[in-house]
């Protein structure tokens, strides 16, 4: 049985400390690689730069089931060197630019330390501190005379994974949760299904590894591993909040409808059911805005039958967020329960 | 014909959710078609014919999915919030009604407004089923409805929710019923999920991998007041689309329609529509690239709950289209 013990945790660390801003995730794809080991037959990189392992079951008439979690984080890249170590950037990925100012970042594979200044309430008016920053007059400041920072290199928040009693703290648990469960779940398939896993690039930017993988794997079914907000505060006028997409602690968060897909309403029924069998809690994410690798994957080929799980977490995007260790776990147990009960019978009828 | 315009639009078949429009669809073709599958996204593929030495590999797209609504919570006194599947307009919502895939019929309208000149969001907007607790509430979050709306005959002009592609089937379906002889390998493809991105065309595209492609769908017009401006009225036949939001249209496949429709006397309107698209565009950009094109039935008040289209431009829709896949194709 897969597990979410001290080893996975401290894994989770390690993958939530690396950078891997879209379309550089060699620092994840290096520990991936590393963790994959012994655990898999067939191990490759495609053109784009996503992990392909593949892990055929013994059982008689398996499915071939993709699973996907996507390497890449949001980030920022360094376009222009205005001297004196200040660099302005644009963000890479979904980025609320209000969240930026006053973050620490790191820079480039060897982690050179900067800030993203802002000038301090000292020097700024009342009027001046209701306005927001707009993304032109931000720099990143590394402070002069460094000379190996070039213009390319991407950033990321330097936030260091922590926690707090039941709670996960670090950037970038989207996708890390969802890349560790999938290597979990590369070193406990069940046998019954043959195990397809993409571990994507550029998801952030338009799930554009995940397009590629699906059309190589070209599977009967995808489940897509994935991390989304949680805005469940309540309202500071005690008014219901009907919009929190999900909620932390009550278990993964199983995706109906997003912008980009429709859950195949089979899969829907499979997770949900499983879920109800085996006593693991869990929820819909309330259908609306946002999208995973699925809508790129369920639109591959001839189309593929996909669904998204996801670990909430509250603070999606920005410097640090936060994830309940026992919505993991059991966003774990989900999917390992609902592939080992998965049969080509699921399938035999016409989606509906 | 009209029956099947009634039948076809008076089914609740949203985006995603299109099984009981494929039920009604598949019992209608069924007499006439070899071969019928249903696809990964739920897309239904009638076959009719093979290629012949004159004949091409021909797919036809008509889309079932209508535009709806999908909740996505249910409050503490039983109202139910929603998100739009589809290109929903907030001003056509207030005071209308919706039924929900399980039956459940509903209303809608919205927070008090503080502005009454103002159209109220979709955030704003709830659905009222008639609940008194969010226990009571028959409905869950992701079930969906679509609006309720019966089909109307006035004669030479039809009104119906989800005209908006039930025309687009019911000309496809008539053409299937009508057509004698076909030197071509036909695909009736009656696509999933196209108000949502021209999911199912895209899937179903890269499955059938045709040398053709065309896609029966709507196409607004400019002929009400004040109306935006469009060279294309009810009543003066289907349309031959040049260009949309999302496609050039081959222009060899528009030569051919404009051709055939001059030879057979049917009267057609040239289309260039500035916004949305139709299934053409998927097919058009499937695999290694299709010559593509769309006939277009004229409709008003497109996305609404009450979607107006001309009976004789229906009519002629089905003889063009019959008209163009009855003989070889010289591109």
């Amino acid at each position: 049985m897969p597990t979410i013990g001290n080893a996975q945790l401290k894994l989770l660390e390690k993958l939530c400390n690396a950078c891997a801003v879209s379309g550089d995730e060699g620092e994840v794809r290096k520990i991936v690689l590393a963790e994959l080991k012994g655990h898999a037959e067939a191990v490759r990189v495609d053109a784009l730069g996503n992990v392909l392992v593949t892990r055929t079951g013994t059982g008689k008439k398996r499915l071939k089931v993709m699973l996907s979690a996507h390497m890449d984080e949001v980030g920022f890249m360094l376009v222009a060197d205005d001297g004196e170590g200040l660099f302005r950037f644009e963000t890479v990925g979904g980025m609320d630019v209000r969240q930026l100012p006053g973050k620490a970042v790191l820079i480039g594979k060897d982690h050179l330390p900067g800030v993203i200044g802002a000038r301090p309430i000292h020097l700024t008016t009342a009027e001046e501190r209701k306005q927001k920053i707009p993304l032109d007059a931000l720099r990143i400041d590394i402070g002069p005379g460094d000379t190996q920072v070039k213009l390319g290199d991407r950033a990321t928040f330097a936030t260091r994974f922590q926690r707090s009693g039941p709670a996960l703290i670090a950037k970038a648990l989207d996708d890390r949760l969802g890349v560790v469960t999938l290597l979990e779940l590369v070193r406990n398939t069940p046998a019954n299904i043959d195990l397809l896993a993409a571990f994507t690039v550029q998801e952030e930017i338009g799930a554009r590894g995940a397009r590629v993988a699906a059309y190589a794997f070209n599977p009967d079914l995808a489940v897509v591993l994935d991390a989304t907000p949680a805005h469940d505060l309540p309202g500071w006028d005690g008014e219901e909040n009907t919009s929190y997409n999900t909620k932390l602690g009550l278990g993964p968060a199983v995706y109906v409808a997003d912008t980009d897909t429709f859950s195949d309403p089979r899969l829907v029924r499979h997770f949900t059911e499983t879920a109800r069998a085996a006593g693991i809690p869990c929820q819909f994410r309330q259908p609306g805005a946002g999208g995973t690798d699925a809508g790129a994957i369920h639109k591959a080929r001839a189309g593929i039958p996909s669904i998204s799980i996801s670990v909430p977490h509250r603070y999606s995007h920005t410097a640090a967020s936060i994830a309940r260790l026992e919505d993991w776990k059991n966003s774990l147990a989900l999917l390992h329960a609902s592939l080992k009960r998965l049969t080509p019978e699921l399938l035999a009828s016409d989606r509906a | 014909m009209k029956k099947l315009i009634q039948n076809l639009t008076e089914t609740f078949s949203p985006s995603g959710y299109e099984t009981a429009i494929r039920a009604v669809i598949r019992k209608e073709i069924k007499p006439f078609a070899n071969a019928i599958r249903v696809d990964a996204l739920g897309n239904l593929i009638a076959r009719k014919g093979s290629k012949s030495k004159s004949g091409l590999k021909i797919m036809l797209a008509g889309h079932m999915d209508e535009i709806g609504l999908m909740a996505t919570h249910i409050d503490e006194n039983g109202f139910i919030r929603f998100t739009g599947l589809g290109g929903i307009r907030p001003a056509a919502l207030t005071g209308g009604r919706v039924r929900f895939m399980d039956g459940t019929p509903g209303v809608i309208n919205s927070d008090r407004l503080t502005d009454l000149t103002k159209t109220p969001t979709l955030e704003q907007c709830f659905i009222d089923v008639g609940a008194s607790s969010q226990k009571d509430c028959p409905v869950k979050v992701g079930d969906v409805c679509a609006f309720e709306r019966p089909f109307l005959d006035l004669g030479n002009r039809m009104i119906a929710k989800s005209m908006d592609d039930r025309i687009g089937c019911a000309v496809m379906i008539e053409a299937l019923r009508t057509l004698k002889t076909s030197p071509h390998e036909l695909y009736f493809v009656f696509t999933t999920q196209e108000e949502v991105g021209l999911r199912g065309a895209t899937t179903s595209a890269f499955g059938v991998d045709p040398d053709l492609g065309l896609s029966v769908d709507v196409t607004a017009t400019g002929d009400t007041p004040k109306g935006s401006k469009m060279e294309v009225s009810l009543g003066k036949g289907p349309a031959v689309k040049v260009k949309d939001g999302g496609m050039l249209a081959d222009p060899r496949i528009v030569n051919w329609m404009i051709r055939t429709a001059e030879k057979a006397k049917i009267p057609y309107q040239r289309e260039v529509l500035e916004g949305g698209t139709t299934d053409a565009r998927a097919i058009q950009m499937a695999r290694a690239g299709v010559p593509a094109g769309c006939l277009s039935v004229p409709t008003r008040y497109v996305h609404s709950p009450s979607e107006m289209v001309d009976t004789r431009d229906v009519q002629n829709s089905v003889k063009l289209l019959v008209a163009l896949l009855s003989a070889p194709v010289d591109l």
